[in-house]
């Protein structure tokens, strides 16, 4: 079982060295600010992003929550090519800023792709996803043999 | 740093992500300003409009989003979200209309503006005669 954070930050725009350095500096104070377990979580550091993703394993399906907040529902692509659900997307700027001063930037913006192996066979045809307050949620019934395994296992 | 490394909350039975007693972490935030007023941007996933707090207390501007609570049966395989609610507070200039903040919430993002009270704003002032 892996999870696959492929991540990438199409910000060109606004990239400069002074730019990279003091958001590396903004992060740096931030790690002080959170509690020890966000120190391990990624390399949001290097200007990249990717969405923190959980996996829930029930009787009769496979849950896979991706935090992705403030995207369009239009912008989020979900694909299944054998066990590995991909889940990829843009987070585009909402609107044009006004001209004025910028005191804070620790969103991130651009694509984003996160792969994740499922660990048992899923109903391709029955997938549903759904997007809500910035979280989306894929729930993946599991195949009937997949639900007669994981019973098999239980008895012996 | 490894991107791989789920050392938080692994194996964690799912019902405890629902328990009351949830620490803070601090929300990513987006901060400008422009003439009229300004843009705070706080991303909280997870979070409704109705788990949205927002105070002020002297120049103190407090967020507070809390997850909506939901039980769920089954066991995590991967757990890299947090399940602690979240906080931030920030110092706010003496220039802001407190009356007049606006809040919205979309897709997990919290919108602040905060107007800047009519006597700041620039003006422009012409001559007579």
């Amino acid at each position: 079982m892996k999870l696959i954070p492929r991540r990438r930050r199409d910000d060109l725009a606004s990239w400069s060295p002074l730019n990279q350095l003091s958001r590396l500096r903004e992060e740096v104070n931030r790690l002080f600010e959170s509690p020890l377990s966000e120190w391990t979580r990624g390399s949001e550091a290097f200007g990249e992003w990717a969405p923190s993703v959980d996996l829930l394993d029930t009787k009769d399906k496979l849950t896979v929550k991706a935090e992705l907040p403030g995207l369009k529902k239009e912008d989020i692509d979900i694909s299944l090519d054998g066990n590995n659900l991909t889940i990829s997307g843009e987070r585009k700027h909402e609107e044009e800023r006004k001209e004025g001063e910028v005191f804070r930037s620790e969103m991130y913006y651009g694509r984003f792709q996160r792969t994740v192996t499922l660990p048992h066979a899923v109903d391709s045809n029955k997938i549903s996803a759904n997007y809500k307050n910035g979280l989306l949620v894929v729930d993946l019934p599991k195949t009937e043999e997949a639900k007669r395994k994981q019973i098999e296992v239980k008895v012996s | 740093m490894n991107t791989n490394t789920l050392t938080q909350n692994q194996n964690r039975p799912a019902d405890q992500a629902a328990s009351a007693n949830r620490g803070f972490v601090t929300p990513a935030v987006n901060i400008s300003s422009n003439a009229d007023e300004y843009v705070v941007e706080a991303e909280m996933p997870g979070v409704a409009r109705d788990g949205i707090e927002v105070s002020i207390e002297g120049n103190q501007l407090t967020i507070i989003g809390r997850r909506q609570a939901e039980a769920q049966p089954g066991e995590f395989l991967y757990c890299e979200s947090c399940p602690d609610d979240y906080r931030r507070v920030f110092e706010i200039a003496a220039d802001i209309d407190s009356a007049k903040i606006n809040a919205q919430m979309n897709q997990g993002v919290l919108r602040l503006r905060l107007p800047k009270a009519e006597r700041v704003k620039p003006r422009k002032i012409e001559i007579a005669g």
